[in-house]
């Protein structure tokens, strides 16, 4: 049971404003994600709710009761590091064994066992209890120290960046294993990442922080298809959604007036936004109303990224990784008139979320 | 003009085989990509092309001459590396003109020069700065500008975009291909990142334990991969690969995966045959060829939705099937929630049959 509750909160370094004004709400057995680019104040955020920093204003609360003054190890949360920081010369057993010996939590050595073979089943890292950890592989390692958070059987699971450090095939297993984890534990998680691959594909809901504001919370679906500013449309979503200033006039986007107008489904006042559209809302077709050239094709396998040049614009498509085009070729697209945002040109605020 | 060829190369450090018996032609105006995990022997082998590195034995030509005991200034090469070493004392009009400084070229010749260059990558506007002032983005854009200032003959770059964020790595990568397509030098290219080898290359060359595992287009090695190595390597998600079974009955041929059978047409049978696929016979079907339906069809079979990972323009869904996980790709949403029923079959069209003990690919192609 743990619900996680901020309220008010910000944070300050001297001059430095780390977090402001930040409201979060995670609900008992969420995966909740903190996304955002360095320096954004998730890491700051994090460590406020272990503990590990205090807040400037505002309270933390753990199932409804405010725990502002509670010292880090009070707050029985455990923390996931991107190091993985094990004892080196401990073998895995130990390294596992070693939070449930401090005298705050000591638990009988029956009690030890138990924890530990079922964090071990849990990883699948039983073959492994009597390996030194520094014989093990990078995955191997974070396993081991998700472990030592395992056992303490924690109200939370706090991770910070924890799969940054591996390559991209063994990020791609955890992902999977983590998810997986969490719903077998139905422990609240609080995951902090600069991946957006990582914040879509884990996250029961994912809030994006960007200089220390809270921009959006949403499930990863919602970020994704009704983003609440440019910055949360480009940031998620790969390859970038493409963004271009223009006009909205008779019912249509006038990107430019002689060589790029495309037609607008939704009701909107008329005058200048910045159009979002995703690269698979992009139809490259014979016959379609704009002519591009094709700028540059990268071969996804499944499918081709085309950037296409139209006067001073690019737009990006997804076409299937069988069409045949070369760089230069002269093409034609149109989008998916019904799946184009609308962003004011000056806020970058979605028009449909400006009133949140 | 300028033809980069590896004959016989080998190099040890130590007791380590870094480069095993390497042959590889990189042609003209050609942009190959050196893709493997590290430890593969991929920054070596472009180091000893630049003369960072001696070779223990083999040639490595430039234009058909044996450039090999060449000291590096000599085989007029440039070289990019992840860290941008720009001098931090001078400004980026500096920096890019320093190569030309030892050609005894004019003052208005190497400003000229360094203009083209600058605007070439779009940095024409930063070139009174120094590199304090200059974002990762454009420090790395100076750095490629100084490597390509002096017209090399060809251009090697060590992960050159591997420091830089998501974003920025998207952008600088359409860049790099524009500046080759616009600048022409042959492009030798390292990274440890597929996406990146993908989008890049006119070809990649997989490495793996200082073996050169497979050389092709992007195409190539997506559609046609040579061994299970480079199945996985390429592509993201993975490839599901698992060790099958055959199960031929009278009315259908099944292949058997985690105990449960995929149908798959008749054929498959002479062709493994005909390939002397032995008992240790493993299936490669990337995600998209596992084909979710939400109600039952002829020829697929039920399985359940284990984990469903959204990413956005579509899904990626873990389905248990009988002691084994297939990841599927379907459209965002197809799907609502974990623990589903739906229903599935391998496309055979799709499927890549591969030798366990070898790793190689058996080359067996099925039609629709």
């Amino acid at each position: 049971m743990a619900r996680i509750k901020l309220e008010n909160i910000s944070k300050t370094f001297g001059k430095h404003v780390a977090l402001a004004e930040l409201d979060l709400d995670v609900a008992d057995g969420e995966f909740f994600v903190l996304l955002g680019p360095t320096g954004a104040g998730k890491t700051t955020t994090l460590r406020l709710i272990a503990g590990l920093e205090k807040q400037s204003t505002g309270h933390v609360s753990i199932n409804d009761g405010v725990v502002d003054d509670w010292s880090a190890a009070e707050r029985d949360v455990a923390l996931v590091l991107q190091q993985y920081s094990l004892y080196p010369r401990l073998t895995v057993r130990e390294n596992l064994a070693f939070p449930l010996k401090s005298k705050l939590r000591a638990a009988s050595p029956d009690e030890i066992e138990k924890r530990i073979a079922y964090a071990a089943t849990t990883l699948r890292i039983g073959h492994l209890l009597d390996r030194k950890t520094d014989k093990l592989s990078g995955g191997e390692m974070q396993r081991v120290s998700i472990g030592r958070a395992i056992v303490r059987e924690p109200q939370v699971f706090l991770m910070d960046e924890p799969l940054s450090n591996l390559d991209a095939k063994l990020r791609e297993t955890l992902r999977v294993e983590l998810k997986d984890l969490q719903r077998r534990l139905k422990t609240t998680f609080i995951f902090v990442t600069h991946d957006q691959v990582e914040a879509m594909t884990m996250g029961d809901r994912i809030g994006v922080l960007n200089k220390g504001r809270i921009i959006q919370i949403g499930k990863p679906n919602e970020v994704y298809n009704n983003p609440r500013d440019t910055f949360v449309a480009s940031f998620v979503g790969s390859p970038a959604i493409n963004l271009i200033p223009g006009r909205l006039s008779g019912g249509k986007a006038i990107i430019d007036a002689a060589s790029f107008q495309l037609p607008i489904e939704r009701a909107a006042p008329e005058g200048a936004y910045t159009f979002g559209i995703r690269s698979e809302d992009v139809i490259v077709q014979a016959g379609a109303p704009v002519q591009a050239n094709v700028h540059d094709i990268e071969n996804h396998g499944i499918e081709k990224i085309l950037t296409l040049r139209s006067g001073g614009h690019f737009v990006r498509a997804s076409v299937p990784g069988t069409v045949n085009v070369a760089v230069e070729e002269v093409v034609s697209f149109g989008w998916n008139a019904s799946k184009v945002k609308l962003f004011d040109p000056v806020s970058g605020l979605n028009i449909d979320r400006s009133t949140n | 003009m300028a033809e980069v060829q590896l004959l016989n190369v080998q190099k040890h450090f130590g007791a380590a085989h870094v480069i095993r018996d390497m042959n590889l032609t990189i042609k003209d105006k050609e942009f190959v990509v050196l893709l493997g995990p590290s430890g593969c022997g991929k920054t070596t082998t472009l180091r000893a092309i630049a003369g960072l590195e001696e070779i223990d034995s083999g040639e490595i030509l430039i234009d058909g001459k044996p450039v090999q005991d060449l000291h590096a200034s000599e085989r007029d090469i440039a070289f990019v590396f992840q860290l941008y070493a720009l001098y931090p004392h001078l400004t980026v009009f500096e920096n890019i003109a320093f190569p030309l400084q030892a050609t005894g070229e004019s003052r208005d010749g190497v400003a000229t020069k360094v203009r083209a260059v600058a605007k070439a990558i779009g940095i024409d506007h930063l070139l009174r700065l120094r590199p304090s002032a200059l974002s990762g983005g454009d420090m790395q854009r100076v750095a490629i500008g100084r490597a390509l200032v002096r017209r090399p003959k060809a251009l090697l770059m060590d992960e050159p975009i591997g420091s830089l964020d998501a974003k920025l790595r998207e952008g600088m990568r359409v860049e790099l291909k524009r500046l080759h397509l616009e600048n022409g030098s042959t492009s030798i290219y390292v990274t440890h990142d597929q996406v990146e080898a993908m989008s890049l290359a006119d070809r990649i060359v997989v490495m793996y334990d200082g073996i050169l595992q497979q050389v092709g287009t992007p195409s190539e090695v997506y559609t046609k991969p040579a061994n299970l190595y480079v199945a996985q390597f390429i592509g993201s998600p993975v490839m599901n690969v698992a060790e099958v079974s055959l199960r031929d009955s009278a009315d259908k041929v099944e292949l058997v995966v985690g105990g449960e059978g995929f149908q798959f047409p008749r054929e498959v049978l002479g062709m493994l045959d005909a390939a002397r696929a032995g008992d240790g016979l493993s299936l490669g079907i990337r995600p998209e060829g596992v084909l979710v339906s939400r109600e039952d069809k002829p020829g697929y079979r039920p399985v359940d939705v284990h984990l469903i990972q959204p990413y956005g323009g579509f899904d990626i869904l873990d389905m248990n099937v009988g002691t084994k996980t297939l990841k599927a790709r379907t459209t965002s949403g197809f799907v609502d929630r974990p623990g589903a029923r739906v229903w599935a079959r391998i496309d055979p069209s799709q499927a890549h049959f591969f030798d366990n003990r070898s790793g190689a690919t058996l080359d067996i192609r099925l039609g629709e």
